[in-house]
């Protein structure tokens, strides 16, 4: 599983205060804090209460980079502040992210080849969220039309399914783990697929636990990567141990502390 | 058409292993001898690359052996009575590459060799003989941890492998190893998941998993030879697929497992052509350094890992 360290998001008030503030050491520390967890790249999000993402974005970057040169997940709904930060990039990227509208995937898609970045397609549209498999595998299906199109390569693409919170909607959580495996035969090569795990418990007492059980299950559905919170402990023990009864991982005694040394 | 050949890419690859220091490396062997490394599955060369060729070390004794047929001690003649001429006919007789001397003597069942006896014979080895050095005890875990502390420190800086480290006795050992620059060997039961454990445990020590060989142990043809095969075969996919805990060169004992067997005993000739096709699968599963006893055997092998080096590659 791909690990894509959440933390780094102007929602959270600990790194709103570190972008208002220029406090690089605070977000270096979230930044390697999720590393040593086993995140294998890291979200970047100046967050709603930004006043200025377009300078928000570049700064936090090239706070991260100091520390780190693992991939950058770049996290903005406004494509002008994702090509700000992508030009301020030298580490891998990720591009997070495109929805199924024509107007924003012809600016991400160029943007994502011209620096060889990889892209996140979330199966929604400027017409809401899908309501059923069929929305979301239709969705799916126009992001990586287009991506051929355009000669984007589809193994970069990830698609999202886009969770959603439990309580909001109970009936559509089994279209989402069957959109996971649905989504990788719609092309060949197949796309990658990635969820927004905290989306799934948002709100909720039982977040952690819903998470983890969630994940859980999303890896049996073959799930190749997921933004989530890697300093929850038990979320990062049940994701190994998941991995390891699908017998993607030789087991030991040690086999959470082997997975760690990897 | 032409076939098109379905080629694997690999993420990880096997680390490399150093045996033998050289004067400037603080030594004093005449070479240093790597194996290890490789990057895709045994001979499939253009899946990556495969630095190494497969080694075999002479197994020597630090006493005249009692187990072996008197066919194949007398492959060795009358220096076999004098552990050091022996050693020494390896070398230039035979040009072994590597010896494997293991200290039977010190077990309290083959003469019960103190630590000063056994350190001191392989001081005089060293003296003797100048090529890269494999130590392992005697079997026996209280003698061994007891000896292979002195005789670590007396092949200090040489950079040997020393062994065998197992599941309940590993800390000596390793210990040794850590202390005088030596590489270890960690022997697990023909067992994927012990193999995986005594790399971790051995590791917290500190010592990187860069300097541990694994001895997945075998069984030689007709014996579980394919049991070793298919745990070889796992442990390696794990390496190549990033699992760095797996991520270890083979050593594999063909020699003791070979002889044996009944059919090694029956008749000298079957029992070299045992020893050599137990040795020629177990290449294929990934062995990179192979103990062996008889010279024939070991050059029939040697020409084989000729052979299949040297071929043009599909």
């Amino acid at each position: 599983m791909f690990i894509i360290g959440e933390l780094i998001n102007g929602m959270y008030p600990n790194i709103a205060l570190a972008i208002s503030s220029r406090d690089k050491k605070a977000v270096q520390h979230c930044a390697l804090e999720q590393l040593a967890c086993g995140a294998d790249a890291l979200d970047i999000n100046c967050g709603p209460g930004s006043k200025d993402p377009l300078i928000d974005m570049p700064w936090l970057i090239e706070t991260i980079q100091e520390v780190t040169d693992k991939p950058l997940c770049l996290d903005s709904s406004k494509p002008q502040v994702i090509k700000d930060g992508l030009k301020a990039c030298k580490n891998k990227t990720i591009i997070n992210s495109t929805t199924a509208d024509r107007e924003k995937l012809d600016i991400l898609i160029p943007l994502a080849k011209q620096y060889k970045s990889k892209l996140i397609g979330i199966a929604i549209s400027k017409k809401g969220i899908p309501q059923n498999k069929d929305q979301r595998l239709e969705l799916a299906a126009l992001i990586i039309t287009y991506c051929a199109e355009k000669k984007f390569p589809v193994e970069d693409l990830y698609l999202d399914p886009i969770a959603m919170p439990i309580n909001v909607a109970q009936a559509q959580a089994r279209d989402i783990l069957e959109c996971i495996r649905e989504f990788k035969i719609l092309s060949e090569p197949a796309p990658k697929t990635v969820i927004g795990l905290s989306n799934v418990s948002q709100g909720l007492h039982a977040h952690s636990l819903i998470n983890r059980t969630f994940l859980t299950m999303a890896v049996d559905y073959g799930l190749d990567s997921a933004i989530l919170n890697p300093l929850d402990k038990k979320l990062m023990d049940s994701l190994i141990t998941a991995e390891l009864i699908l017998n993607k991982n030789i087991y030991c005694d040690s086999y959470l502390e082997a997975y760690r040394k990897k | 058409m032409e076939t098109q050949l379905v080629l694997e890419k690999w993420p990880g690859a096997v680390s490399t292993v150093s045996i033998g220091a050289k004067k400037e490396e603080g030594g004093t062997r005449s070479c240093s001898i790597k194996i290890g490394g490789e990057s895709a599955l045994p001979l499939l060369f253009k899946e990556g690359s495969i630095p190494n060729k497969p080694k075999i070390a002479f197994e020597v004794w630090d006493i005249a052996p009692c187990d072996w047929p008197e066919e194949l001690l007398a492959a060795y003649g009358e220096e076999i009575n004098d552990p050091l001429a022996w050693a020494d006919k390896c070398v230039n007789k035979y040009k072994a590459e590597l010896l494997c001397v293991k200290m039977q003597g010190a077990h309290p069942d083959f003469g019960n060799k103190g630590t000063g006896e056994s350190a001191k014979f392989i001081s005089r080895l060293l003296s003797r003989v100048n090529v890269p050095l494999v130590i392992i005890g005697s079997d026996d875990d209280t003698k061994d941890n007891l000896i292979m502390p002195a005789v670590s420190e007396a092949a200090k800086k040489e950079r040997c492998i020393i062994g065998c480290a197992v599941q309940d006795n590993y800390k000596t050992l390793a210990a040794s190893a850590l202390a005088d620059g030596h590489s270890l060997i960690a022997q697990s039961p023909i067992d994927i998941n012990i193999a995986k454990q005594l790399n971790i445990l051995i590791s917290d020590m500190g010592l990187a998993f860069e300097r541990i060989v694994m001895d997945p142990t075998i069984g030689a043809l007709g014996y579980g030879l394919e049991y070793a095969y298919s745990i070889m075969e796992r442990a390696r996919l794990a390496a190549l697929s990033g699992d760095k805990t797996l991520a270890c060169a083979f050593i594999c004992f063909i020699g003791q497992e070979a002889w044996k067997t009944k059919e090694a005993k029956s008749s000298i000739e079957q029992g070299i052509v045992w020893e050599a096709v137990t040795a020629s699968s177990l290449i294929q599963a990934g062995a990179d350094l192979l103990v062996m006893r008889h010279p024939k055997a070991i050059e029939k092998v040697n020409n084989f890992i000729e052979i299949l080096y040297s071929t043009p590659r599909l």
